[in-house]
């Protein structure tokens, strides 16, 4: 990161005192940078202090699972796992549906780690994954805003990214998510993207679309980046200020980075047949007209240009109707529809409640409300419009860009909550571009108005320092245009035009002059930049203060292991892994473990046992299964459970400690869920008018269920009441009996409970055939009005 | 149910004496013993017989050697044999270890396996001695029933014999067995016998010839939890900045009768003595003084559920699983600390250093079915060899640590069935140059300096083709 840093600083100019003050700043921005970085990672280990090095709740637990896989069995069999112990009976082929960037990265680091004989365990690497990417994201966050506003920017918006709450949430050791490096590998391909923009260098352009590539491996995700680049290209097009440096930013990263994408097995040939990636080929057409009409302009005279574009306006109109009938029949045969669900939710903010329980089952699918900003993003969310309109003083092509980026950003993380996290480094970069605005406003006014300063060549000189700089960008840009046919100039070369460009000190200084001129005419008074600049100091420490709460208190905890303060101390809730463990130690390896989805990553991972469905929701039929067999009468389930091969029945109850999100709370989706595909199941029948309640007003359906069940049972005996913490209120039916369940095990805050199947049982000889023969008919017929469709009965 | 197994033993007892009586060896015919007394402890899962033995010099030639012998379904199950003689008289007795090894006998009857100790003086023609014998046996006590439910407590058989097997004469004897409560199911009855309390006195028998024999079977309750350790790894790594790192991981599972159908929390919870009254709730580490940096983990994390209290003496770590073992259940778990080095290594006089260390098991009333340990030496040591008190199988490993470039000397033993009196001192001797301890702050040095001329190199070397 300081190389470029010191190699400004090693510029040698005319004046001296400049190339101190540069080398210093370069040296400054260095170590701020380094301190940046360390603030970074270690925000991010209040949950290893205050709680363990452990991997945190669902997902992590499957990246875990897989970077072990990879660890131990190697990058080739990792591509070929066809994983057996989950979505039993189907399976699931892991190497072609996951994302193995997060994987190759932790593995990668692992495999250099042990080279070197440093005998890191794969979990230890997994858990700091995250926090070191986040000090490489804050440090591309620097570079990204260094390219739109400069230094002074690019510093404030990494300071702020290092501990904006919303990164902290996705990013705490522990938390081993996609997202945790996706962030990383998302500003990483901004910054090259705008410093090809910029430079119009082919070598950026190369490593911009590498770099896209590693954020394919990495995260769902990339269809952003692919979507707001072209639109990107589009405005500069529409607006234009189209340039040979923008064919070179965007033309090259189309190319190659869907060549790129398409090796990646999840993505594949989605990249050349979802909607999601035509965007980028309409402006990948587009640009490429734009290129041709200034290439005949540069080559016709005024007048035959003018015939050729009539020419071209009709042939090219006709050839775009072409285009587009085929693009749209291409969109309705492409085998997704087009768009994915979680895609067309995201253009749709109510399409997936409406059609999709699964993915409004999650809460990170919701849309977010207004305290979440507050929490996430906190007062970055006041700094932001001041950004937008910094970046439009004078608006360049990069800065353009951050205010489409903020725009669409604010736009899709306000349809689902999870994608705040996109939002997250937008704001950074803006606030902290009006942060250093702000100062530079404020700083400059008030050593304008200092008396001490009166000495017209200190302040000529301070203001050079920072006006050359300005002077050197316009320089450049103004250069640009007819530099681009040329190759890039060296590092080195470059510097001697930089001091060539400097060189003409008469230029300079009369330059400086007149911004002096300009200074005097903007500079506020003493009083209210001071005033204000402590208020701005204030915010800062506000915000300080806020995210290192946040990262202390609200997302620090692994959610797999629940503590409460008490008057005795601290006591903690470890009943999650106690089950796992319990079943990893104590069950028949082959047996197959049942639970509601959310739990089945953790279960493959800790407990080592097959699962019917896992965090994975790809088999909507599979989930609602399960989701059935939950909301059925005992026998029902049991025959679910069993034509499944199910050994035992995990459900998680938290009405003993008051913990909320437990399978009873969840219960509806899974009704709902199931109901989508076994219409015998009927959401009015679990609610009592409408209201879901399992206290003596439950409906007998809801009071018979399994899941019900299977949570109560025998709970009446602790404090013979039964009375339900999480929900309030005394349940409904305290005293029954499981004919088909056995409890084998319950945790010790009860919390997990696990049920075995009983067999069959033993028939009484002669009887057999004709019992058997009426069971089923009494069976069919009490439930052959409901009955349809399930295949599993 | 106490009438058949009589019958049964005292034909087997009747078969036995024939048998014995025929074949006995001729070559130790001139030894007998006047008296023995065993005291035989079933509290525990592991028991412990304490022989006392008077032996008497019936023969003419001095003998310097008494044999034990011990049926072989005993000896696989022998975790230790230890021998005293009680020296002095009256009241200044002092008690002197002596030593034990196995031996083979020619003409062993049945299969019996031989113990030899080794007197400190012969035994002249018409002395006598007495010796106190401690032996320990290890998954001696077979749970019936196998399988039992929650709220049943464990039953378990002991099969001995009343009447010591010996290959010599023994004019008296008296076989005392503790059960750990007053419910005895049954015992066989070899008359004179009888049970007071938790006490159960077989004798005294008189004359009986050698390799006399006469089954017996105890059913009683034994709820103490059957903690075995199915396999023990413990790593100690030598640093010699300071640190002396171990780690120990422990296969545990409850031998005890198995568990059988439901496990109710709310029983465990609200009456825990008439439920799981066998099961393993805690186990307790006694771990040497002065520990710190102490961890008890698994697989999946950190296991909230331990205590420590240490002080100047001995540290205590009570540790309890994630759940409480019923019969047959499993639990893995880690656990680690560190101790001062100058604790545990010290100097030879000959330049040499050796780590002095205990060898068990360092959790109280557990059996260890197998035992690894291993010595990780410091990078650079040499010749190194283990002095363990007892025999145990040795190999040497190569192991590589934080930034090793010829990787560290394990020094790995091990050893099958332990029991905590195996917790005596081993030591490990090597030798190790200082100088090999700055390799490692040396190789990172260099290696910075090394990227920091890599960077100012970079810096002012112009790489651009074209100027």
């Amino acid at each position: 990161m300081a190389a470029p840093e010191t190699s400004t600083a090693a510029v040698p100019t005319l004046y001296t005192n400049n190339t101190l003050r540069n080398a210093f700043g370069g040296v400054l921005s260095f170590f701020i940078l380094l301190l940046i970085g360390v603030l970074a990672f270690s925000i991010r280990l209040f949950s290893v202090i205050k709680y363990e090095s452990v991997i945190h709740e669902f997902d992590p637990y499957f990246n875990y699972r897989v970077t072990q896989f990879l660890t131990k069995k190697g990058i080739y069999e990792f591509w070929n796992w066809f994983d057996d112990r989950t979505w039993y009976p189907l399976g699931r082929v892991i190497g072609g549906t996951v994302y193995p960037g997060l994987t190759l990265t932790a593995g990668t680091i692992w495999w250099l780690l042990n080279s070197l004989n440093i005998p890191l365990s794969v979990e230890t690497v997994c858990v700091f994954t995250a926090p070191i990417f986040s000090a490489f994201a804050s440090w591309a966050t620097y570079l990204l805003t260094k390219e739109v506003k400069g230094a002074g920017a690019g510093l404030t918006a990494a300071v702020l990214l290092a501990m904006v709450p919303s990164y902290i949430s996705r990013s705490v050791a522990g938390s081993y998510d996609n997202e945790a490096v996706a962030i990383f590998a998302l500003i990483f391909t901004f910054y090259l993207y705008l410093k090809t923009l910029n430079t119009g260098s082919l070598f950026y352009a190369t490593l911009n679309s590498l770099a896209y590539f590693y954020m394919v491996c990495s995260w769902g995700g990339y269809t952003f980046i692919i979507n707001l680049i072209p639109m990107h290209v589009l405005l500069c097009i529409v607006t234009g200020r189209y340039s040979s440096r923008l064919y070179i930013a965007y033309a090259p990263l189309v190319v190659l980075g869907t060549l790129l994408a398409a090796l990646v097995p999840v993505v594949g040939f989605n990249a050349v047949m979802t909607s999601e990636h035509f965007a980028s080929f309409l402006v990948f057409i587009i640009i490429h007209v734009v290129a041709f009409v200034y290439h005949i302009k540069g080559i016709l005279s005024p007048k035959m240009f003018k015939v050729a574009v009539t020419l071209v306006v009709t042939v090219g109109l006709a050839v775009c109707c072409a285009v587009i009938a085929v693009l749209i029949a291409l969109v309705a045969s492409s085998p997704t529809k087009g768009w994915s669900g979680r895609s067309l939710s995201l253009l749709d903010p109510t399409y997936a409640s409406k059609y999709i329980p699964i993915i409004a089952s999650v809460s990170e699918h919701q849309p977010p409300t207004w305290p979440s900003y507050f929490m996430d993003i906190n007062v970055l969310a006041f700094l932001v419009p001041a950004g937008i309109i910094a970046c439009f003083l004078p608006l360049s092509d990069a800065s353009s860009f951050i205010v489409l980026y903020i725009a669409t950003s604010v736009y899709f993380s306000g349809v689902m909550v999870r994608l705040m996290l996109v939002l997250a480094p937008a704001a950074c970069i803006t606030s902290g571009i009006a942060l250093s605005e702000a100062f530079d406003v404020l700083t400059g006014s008030i050593k304008f108005q200092l008396p001490g300063v009166t000495s017209n060549a200190e302040v000529d000189a301070g203001e050079t320092s920072s006006d050359t700089s300005e002077a050197q960008t316009d320089e450049v840009k103004a250069e640009k245009p007819d530099d681009t046919s040329k190759n890039r100039p060296s590092k080195k070369s470059k510097k001697k035009e930089r001091e060539l460009a400097e060189n003409p000190p008469a230029k300079a200084t009369a330059k400086a002059k007149a911004k002096a001129e300009k200074k005097r005419l903007l500079a506020l008074p003493l009083e209210a930049s001071v005033i204000s600049l402590l208020l701005l100091v204030v915010l800062g420490a506000f915000y300080v203060v806020h995210s290192v709460w946040a990262a202390a208190e609200a997302y620090s905890a692994p959610s797999i292991v629940l503590t409460t303060r008490s008057r005795d101390g601290l006591h903690v809730f470890d009943d999650f892994r106690e089950a796992y463990a319990w079943l990893s130690h104590n069950t028949d390896v082959n047996d197959k473990v049942a639970s509601w989805w959310d739990y089945g990553y953790q279960t493959t991972a800790m407990a080592n046992r097959t699962v019917i469905v896992d965090n994975n929701t790809w088999n909507n039929t599979h989930i609602a299964t399960v989701g059935t067999a939950m909301s059925s009468p005992e026998r029902a389930a049991w025959e679910i459970f069993h034509s499944l091969d199910v050994k035992y029945v995990l459900v998680v109850f938290g009405g003993l400690i008051g913990y909320p999100s437990d399978d009873i709370n969840k219960f509806l989706w899974m009704v709902r869920i199931g109901g989508g595909v076994f219409p015998h199941i009927k959401e009015p029948d679990y609610l009592r008018d409408g209201q879901y309640r399992i206290d003596s007003q439950a409906t007998p359906t809801m009071l018979n269920c399994l899941m019900y069940k299977l949570s109560y049972y025998r709970f009446v005996e602790t404090d013979g009441k039964a009375y339900d913490r999480v929900r309030r209120t005394e349940i409904g039916k305290k005293y029954f009996k499981l004919t088909h369940f056995e409890e084998v095990f319950t945790t010790h805050h009860w919390m997990v409970r696990i049920y075995k199947l009983k067999p069959l049982k033993n028939r009484i000889r002669g009887k057999a055939k004709k019992s058997k023969s009426k069971t089923s008919s009494t069976s069919s017929s009490k439930r052959s009005g409901t009955k349809k469709k399930n295949p599993w009965l | 149910m106490e009438a058949p197994i009589r019958a049964r033993e005292a034909l087997g007892f009747i078969l036995f004496s024939l048998l014995f009586s025929i074949c006995r060896s001729s070559s130790l015919n001139h030894l007998l013993i006047s008296n023995a007394e065993r005291r035989i402890d079933l509290s525990s899962h592991i028991v412990k017989v304490y022989l006392t033995l008077k032996v008497e010099n019936a023969g003419s030639t001095p003998t310097s050697e008494v044999f034990l012998s011990f049926p072989p379904t005993q000896v696989d199950h022998l975790a230790t044999v230890e021998a005293l003689v009680t020296k002095g008289k009256r009241k200044k007795t002092t008690l002197v270890r002596l030593d034990v090894k196995p031996t083979e006998l020619p003409d062993a009857p049945n299969d019996a396996k031989y113990f030899a100790i080794y007197l400190e003086n012969p035994l002249k023609s018409g002395e006598s001695t007495t010796l106190e014998v401690l032996y320990l046996l290890t998954h001696s006590q077979e749970p019936f029933p196998a399988e039992i439910a929650q709220s049943e407590s464990q039953l378990v058989y002991y099969r001995d014999s009343a009447l010591i097997l010996s290959p010599y004469h023994i004019k008296q004897q008296t076989t005392f067995i503790k059960t750990p409560s007053t419910k005895v199911e049954s015992f066989t009855r070899v008359e004179p016998s009888n049970r007071a309390g938790t006490e159960i006195k077989y004798g005294p028998y008189e004359d009986h010839p050698p390799y006399s024999f006469s089954p017996i079977l105890i059913h009683f309750e034994n709820n103490s939890p059957f903690a075995v350790v199915e396999e023990l790894v413990r790593e100690v790594e030598i640093s010699h900045w300071g640190n002396l790192q171990v780690t120990e991981q422990y296969t545990l599972v409850h031998a005890g009768a198995r568990h059988k159908g439901v496990f109710s929390r709310v029983d465990f919870q609200s009456r825990p003595t008439l439920n799981g009254a066998s099961s393993l709730r805690y186990l307790l580490a006694r771990l040497p003084p002065r520990v710190h940096s102490v961890y008890y983990r698994d697989e999946i994390g950190n296991i909230s559920s331990s205590h420590l209290r240490t002080d100047s003496r001995k540290s205590e770590l009570e540790i309890e699983p994630r759940y409480p073992l019923f019969g047959g259940w499993k639990a893995t778990f880690v656990i680690g600390y560190g101790l001062p080095l100058q604790d545990f290594l010290f100097e030879t006089s000959d330049d040499r250093r050796y780590l002095n260390f205990t060898f068990g098991c360092p959790l109280l009333e557990t059996v260890v079915d197998k035992l690894t340990i291993k010595v990780v030496l410091p990078e650079g040591s040499k010749d190194p060899s283990a002095v363990v008190p007892f025999p145990v199988e040795q190999h040497l490993e190569t192991k590589y640590s934080y930034l090793d470039v010829v990787g560290r000397t394990v020094v790995v033993m091990e050893k099958k069935n332990l029991v905590p009196t195996h917790n005596s001192h081993f030591q490990v001797y090597y030798t190790f140059k200082p100088i090999f301890m700055l390799a490692e702050p040396l190789m990172l040095a260099s290696a910075f300096f090394l990227f920091f001329v890599a960077c100012v190199a970079y810096l002012h070397i112009d790489l651009s083709i074209r100027k």
